[in-house]
């Protein structure tokens, strides 16, 4: 099962004879109480075993990797057997492995509702949301791996700097030429306006069509899908007025911006909340062109 | 990105019975592309035998028809074209913004048409007596 190394073993052992000889201290107590403890664990975590032969369960393969640990550093593959009930998505049965497997098995997760954008992970050969698929989507056995094209830090937490960085390079942030007089006052926008960056405003940052992203992958400066959908957003809020929108055109318009864009589809693919990517991507060219083209 | 270590099969080239229709899009795309280059310094040569007079470009494009690998050349390189074209047509589509929902089947559409047109073509192609 997992691959948890055993150091306490011989320690314990020369405990156990030290405590015979000894009066009973209250270490030697604190001693015999959690191997106590263990014990009833080890039982407990058999019978649990046990138990799941007649019960329905998913087999889960995880990608494992921790530089910090001798031992640990070649990656490899764990399987873990866990219990399946109706409404399972692969973060429930992640979390499961970890409560009662393997503690030292360590994943992002927050929200659990597809929101937070933590648990992006590369689930049999896709990159999906921990959180929103559902077990019985997959084929048995469950391969869950970190997201590709990202550094590793430990078994399935990526390096998510980079990603950070090119969201900001966008200044993804509302920043219109003018304000209100009266400071307090709403900004509104129109209804039209709204519908047509309603989808770019779904983002949750996890990070999945970035990773997915075959351009992307071979190309560091390129500022990846989210980051054009976070300056689609802005870009195409009315509100912000024509001096700041040349601004955020200059910035996506560039030669690691949206023309690196081959359109594959694989972020569009991808995108847990169904962002058109590679539409909004393809839009921005478009008012790229239409910005530079002059015909006089 | 830069890598420290061997991530294995995650992000292995032998991953591409994962990939998806746009991604297969690109990759043909690539690869006509690249076929249709090589095409064209061939075609130059072939064509200016014809500097020589004409008789030797006569003989040079029959000696060249006469063999069979030629012909099944041809009907490779007309599929290549073919395919060359369509998705060119369905990569305006989506540089125009229009039916970008539809693209993996555009994709399939023009393999489709692309086959089609291959196979009709084959009598043209190689019915003819190798002289």
């Amino acid at each position: 099962m997992s691959t948890q190394i055993e150091q306490q073993e011989t320690e314990t052992e020369a405990d156990e004879a030290e405590s015979e000889q000894a009066v009973e201290s209250p270490g030697d107590q604190r001693r015999a109480a959690k191997r106590q403890r263990q014990a009833e664990r080890d039982v407990q975590r058999e019978a649990e075993e046990a138990s799941l032969d007649d019960e329905e369960t998913v087999e889960l393969k995880v990608f494992r990797y921790d530089p910090e640990v001798e031992g640990k550093q070649e990656p490899r593959f764990d399987d873990f057997t866990v219990p399946f009930h109706k409404g399972m998505t692969v973060l429930d049965a992640l979390i499961y492995a970890r409560d009662r497997y393997d503690s030292s098995l360590t994943f992002r997760h927050s929200c659990r509702q597809a929101v937070c954008g933590s648990d992006a992970l590369f689930v049999n050969g896709r990159q999906r949301l921990g959180c929103k698929t559902q077990l019985s989507d997959l084929d048995d056995p469950i391969r869950i791996e970190p997201l590709p094209h990202q550094e590793v830090v430990k078994d399935l937490v990526v390096d998510m700097e980079h990603f950070y960085d090119q969201m900001e390079a966008v200044e993804p942030y509302f920043d219109a030429d003018e304000l209100p007089e009266d400071s307090l006052e709403e900004q509104r926008q129109t209804r039209e306006n709204r519908e047509k960056v309603k989808m770019s405003t779904r983002c949750i940052w996890c990070g999945a069509c970035m990773s997915s992203c075959n351009i992307a992958a071979g190309d560091n400066e390129y500022l990846g899908p989210a980051a054009i959908n976070k300056a689609y957003r802005f870009a195409m809020d009315e509100r912000e007025g024509e001096n700041r929108k040349q601004e955020r055109l200059r910035i996506i318009e560039q030669e690691h911006g949206v023309w690196r864009c081959q359109t594959q589809f694989s972020c569009t693919e991808v995108c847990p909340k169904d962002i058109p990517l590679t539409e909004h991507i393809q839009e921005l060219k478009r008012e790229a062109v239409k910005n530079n083209l002059k015909f006089w | 990105m830069s890598q420290s270590y061997n991530r294995g099969t995650v992000e292995d080239f032998g991953r591409w019975r994962e990939f998806s229709a746009g991604m297969w899009a690109w990759i043909f795309h690539k690869f006509t592309g690249w076929v249709l280059v090589g095409y064209l310094f061939t075609h130059i040569a072939v064509l200016s035998t014809s500097l020589g007079g004409a008789e030797l470009y006569t003989n040079t494009l029959q000696g060249l028809e006469a063999l069979l690998v030629v012909r099944f050349l041809e009907v490779g390189l007309l599929a290549v074209a073919v395919f060359h074209i369509l998705n060119g047509i369905r990569l305006l589509m989506v540089d125009l913004g229009v039916g970008l929902e539809a693209q993996d089947k555009s994709f399939y559409a023009s393999l489709v048409l692309t086959g089609a047109i291959v196979v009709a073509s084959i009598p043209t192609f190689l019915g003819g007596p190798l002289a």
